[in-house]
């Protein structure tokens, strides 16, 4: 007796997706093992480490706390959709690769989904702004310095423009 | 960005630059092990034990197995009669370890059954249907109860709950206590943390049947890890093929993962279907075995009126939990840095690892370096406070001096190179000392409790296997290797193959700089790539802070051989000798700049398809492999048990602020210094990304992590909610001195970098917060210091 299925439509990154989707599955692992976006991870599954981080309407959520289907109608966007339209790094995530914030590059996508929600909120956040919006977001390599200085590299090239 | 010390002789070594592993995580493109998906993949979830101690009476598998999706269960009693028992790092072979439990359970969340269906979800759906019985029996979760004679054992065929236990005694202790005007002794204690990485273990593995081949992608980081899969299959070592390719998401040690990999690779086997298996939170912190060391420290030091310490008596007592891999050997290690960075004339070193029901320890960030450090400075501070001196004058009178180096400590292991005193004044000035003590004491004034934190430590580098003789002698590992093979291709490109997996340490920057700096290329142009175990070379895996050391001495020793390669072609196509000639850019020029050269292209095209213009003898193509033995390594140990450990020891200094609120115990930390010195660094960015997350690490096991269990053998802390890690909040902006001073035994004078940070924060943190309740007279010496323990400590609560 196979789970019943739910049809779903939303945007992902732009594009619509319309799916089928069993009632317990969540958005996560819709993203990750049925759209392949593979770039949004999992960490703890309950909702601490943010690793899952994803936007949700422009908000920052974490997607291992919301069923599939809940997404219904709404605009997510992943880290796979920030980058350029050929592929390369945007803005924030070239600043991460100038300041080194990373190193494994695990909980990596989802600190530039907060620090991207942060950015378009606040342009020209404070270092304590800073460290708030990446509060959710666990990292056990960098100590988030390097992540703190690349989201003021990135809020100082953005504040130059034009990009 | 900051300046770099001694960087100015290199091109590539020690600049500024971007690194080579950073645009493919950004994006999104990183590969770790649950983005690897293989057609009619097949996934596990577990049962696990709910008891700390108990007997299977029976396993009922009937109805799980008529479930949707299910393709198999498999117990204990199947997979322990078809595998054999994983490592055990000491001379304990009676203590079996298999991936499932068998008979017995030995703590809280050991796994005992293992489902595998057509998704984790239906998995975990059917592991609820097992049904399992259980005896309870009792169980023993104290260690210092567990050494009793008497005492109930984990492992009654081992015959007792020691695994290691030996008093080294190194020099003359008895004597230099004799002869030391003051002596105090005090207890410390390490609670079991670990590194916690954001990414759980996971492993996928692949049997094909046509060529009698394992296939194995897993989140690793641990040294013969193949050779271990292989032996525990009972396959042969070229029947098992590691991926190294797979990204691991964070590891700093404890990625070992040897249990998840002959579980899957057993099941992949036997099902003919490839299986993967991704822990959970809750399999993770409960089953994954990966808790830190655990440890009560017995301390006695003997010291004269005017701060000379002569001699130290350690008693380390190490809860290992219910199984040993290489966990004992944890307390094998600090024995290379038994002193700290202190001219201390003789040690006595009791360590103890001992067996318990709890979850089993694994290899954590230092392996047991940082718990000894913390040791070592809480009694460093303990004398200045009992003969009221300055701690930063106490430390200075007993620092090895710049000019004492190579230094041989006690216990056999000569220290490379230092200079801690001008290390911890560039910090003192970077944190303006005086203004710290000020602010300091204006809190205080003002009422509120302050203090400061002072550690100065070792990091042991490039990491050797010495302990494993040391700690096993029937181990004679005297090698520990690491490995890289370049290859110049035809079109010029050049491609460095490294041998094991990487967990963050940018080990591909590492590689392309050291080769680009050698055959003078442009590191962006130096393809990296990881091999698999079937054409790799040897490699010992990047634990123990040895990558800079190893991975980059055999890049720069296989890059020489392609440097001498491309001179012999050259002095042979010119008619002139070697002498005559000099390596630039790649190209060979005349030394005086008149007459011809060749060119980096021609020499290429020479060695790939001229061979009638090579000199005789010579192998056509273009590549080196570089196997490189542990500088300083290849000893046995002393009958008293001296041996030479690491080869290189980096310094770290740490000053920081702490204000404890009155009210919640809540310490905040004001300010951080930490004044470093690791030799040359390859990539600044990397050292101090590494040094900051040390120090986050550490401020995690100095106040907050812990895997605390309940009186009856329950994990308590399971899930993030409980075990608590520090954020972007709580971890405060660092500022990072560098000073370089360059190792004698490495190719560019680089040390080891890998643990940096975390191997004095918690040493420092536990400083600042006894600082802070000094004025109360009060004290704590037991890690974490979590705010319901000083919140107790306030209101004049027991020590406990």
């Amino acid at each position: 007796m196979s789970e019943r299925l739910y049809p779903v439509t939303l945007q992902v990154n732009g594009e619509r997706v319309e799916a089928q989707v069993s009632s317990r599955q969540t958005l996560v692992d819709f993203l990750r093992d049925s759209l392949r976006l593979t770039g949004t991870h999992v960490g703890c599954e309950h909702g601490i480490c943010g690793a899952c981080s994803i936007l949700l309407d422009g908000e920052p959520v974490r997607a291992c706390l919301m069923y599939a289907v809940q997404a219904e109608g709404c605009s997510v966007t992943t880290i796979e959709g920030l980058a350029l339209p050929d592929g390369t790094p945007g803005p924030l995530q070239d600043a991460f690769c100038e300041t080194h914030a990373l190193q494994c590059g695990y909980c990596t996508p989802a600190m530039i989904i907060a620090s991207h929600a942060l950015l378009e909120a606040n342009p020209d956040p404070t270092e304590a702004e800073i460290r708030d919006a990446i509060g959710g977001n666990l990292c056990r390599c960098t100590g988030y310095q390097q992540i703190v200085e690349a989201v003021q590299l990135a809020a100082s090239k953005l504040a130059k423009g034009p990009k | 960005m900051k300046p770099v010390a001694a960087s100015a002789s290199f091109r590539y070594i020690g600049k500024q630059r971007r690194t080579k592993e950073d645009p493919r995580f950004v994006t999104g493109r990183g590969r770790f092990v649950a983005d690897i998906a293989l057609p009619g993949m097949k996934h596990v979830a577990l049962v696990t034990s709910p008891h700390a101690s108990a007997r299977i009476k029976a396993i009922r598998t009937e109805t799980a197995l008529t479930m949707e999706g299910v393709r198999y269960v498999l117990t204990g009693e199947e997979l322990c009669a078809n595998v054999d028992p994983l490592y055990v790092g000491v001379d304990a072979p009676k203590v079996h370890r298999y991936p499932l439990a068998r008979d017995v359970v030995r703590y809280a969340g050991e796994w005992v059954v293992a489902v595998v269906a057509d998704s984790r979800a239906l998995a975990e759906d059917a592991a609820e249907k097992i049904e399992i019985d259980y005896e309870p029996t009792p169980y023993i979760l104290d260690p210092e109860k567990a050494i009793l004679p008497g005492a109930l054992l984990v492992h009654p065929d081992h015959g007792s709950n020691v695994l290691f236990r030996r008093k080294f005694v190194w020099g003359p202790v008895e004597e230099d206590f004799a002869r030391s005007e003051h002596t105090l002794s005090f207890r410390a204690r390490w609670g079991r943390s670990a590194t916690v990485p954001i990414e759980t273990f996971g492993v996928a593995a692949q049997w094909h049947p046509g060529t009698q081949l394992l296939d194995v992608w897993a989140s690793i980081q641990m040294p013969k890890f193949p050779d271990q899969t292989a032996r525990a299959l009972r396959l042969p070592g070229n029947a098992v093929r590691v991926h190294f390719d797979v990204d691991v998401g964070g590891s700093y040690g404890v990625k070992r993962g040897i249990k998840h990999t002959v579980l899957v690779g057993y099941l992949a086997r036997r099902l003919g279907m490839p299986v993967r298996f991704i822990e959970d939170r809750l399999e993770n912190m409960r089953g994954g075995d990966m808790h830190g060391p655990d440890r009560i420290f017995d301390m006695t030091v003997a010291f004269d009126a005017d701060g000379t310490i002569r001699s130290l008596k350690i008693r380390a007592l190490d809860d290992v939990g219910a199984y040993a891999g290489r966990s004992p050997l944890q307390l094998g290690k600090p024995v290379g840095a038994i002193v700290g960075p202190y001219r201390i004339n003789s040690v006595e070193y009791e360590p103890i690892s001992v067996l318990t029901n709890k979850t089993a320890q694994e290899a954590v960030r230092g392996f047991g370096q940082a718990p000894t450090n913390y040791a070592i400075e809480t009694a460093i501070d303990r004398v200045a406070r009992h003969l009221g001196m300055d701690r930063v004058e106490l430390r200075k009178k007993n620092f090895i001096a710049k000019d004492q180096f190579p230094y041989l400590i006690p216990s056999g292991s000569t220290y490379d190179s230092g200079d801690y005193v001008t290390v911890l004044d560039k910090a003192l000035d970077a944190v303006k000392f005086n203004e710290l003590v000020a602010t300091r004491d204006a809190a205080r004034k003002a009422g509120r409790l302050a203090g400061i934190g002072i550690a100065t430590c070792l990091e042991p580098s490039g990491g050797n296997s010495a302990f494993e003789p040391l700690f096993n002698p029937k181990n004679q590992t005297t090698t520990w290797m690491d490995s890289c093979l370049v290859r110049v291709d035809i079109s010029g490109a050049i491609t460095g193959v490294m041998n094991t997996s990487t967990s963050g340490q940018g080990h591909e920057t590492l590689v392309s700089t050291v080769l680009g700096e050698v055959l003078e290329r442009d590191p962006d142009s130096i393809r990296v790539v990881h091999a698999d175990s079937l054409n790799a070379l040897p490699s010992n895996s990047p634990v123990g802070s040895r990558m800079a050391i190893m991975l980059g001495g055999a890049a720069a020793g296989a890059a020489k051989k392609i440097k001498a390669t491309l001179m012999a072609i050259a002095a042979h196509n010119l008619g002139v000798p070697e002498s005559a000639l000099e390596y630039r850019d790649g190209n060979v020029v005349p030394k005086t700049g008149a007459g011809k050269g060749l060119t980096w292209d021609r020499l290429v095209e020479i060695a790939h398809r001229n061979f009638h213009l090579l000199p005789k003898g010579m192998e056509p193509g273009l590549q080196a492999k570089f196997v490189w033995e542990v500088p300083t390594g290849g000893g046995l140990p002393t009958a008293d048990g001296r041996i030479q450990m690491y080869p290189c020891y980096s310094f770290e200094a740490h000053l920081v602020l702490v204000e404890i609120d009155p009210l919640t115990a809540q310490p905040k930390i004001l300010r951080y210094v930490c004044g470093h010195d690791c030799g040359t660094m390859i990539n600044p960015s990397i050292v101090h990304g590494m040094t900051y997350g040390g120090i986050a690490h550490g401020i995690g096991a100095a106040l907050y992590e812990k895997f605390a269990f309940s009186d009856n053998g329950q994990l308590a802390s399971q899930t993030f909610m409980d075990y608590l890690m520090p954020s972007a909040l709580e971890v405060p902006a660092v500022d990072i001195v560098d000073h370089c001073t360059p190792s004698p035994l490495t190719e560019f004078g680089q040390k080891g970098s890998g643990e940096a940070g975390y191997l004095g924060a918690p040493a420092a943190i536990a400083s600042a917060i006894n600082d802070a309740l000094a004025p109360l007279g009060r004290s704590i010496d037991e890690l974490p210091m979590t705010p319901l323990a000083l919140w107790e400590k306030l209101q004049g609560g027991s020590t406990r």
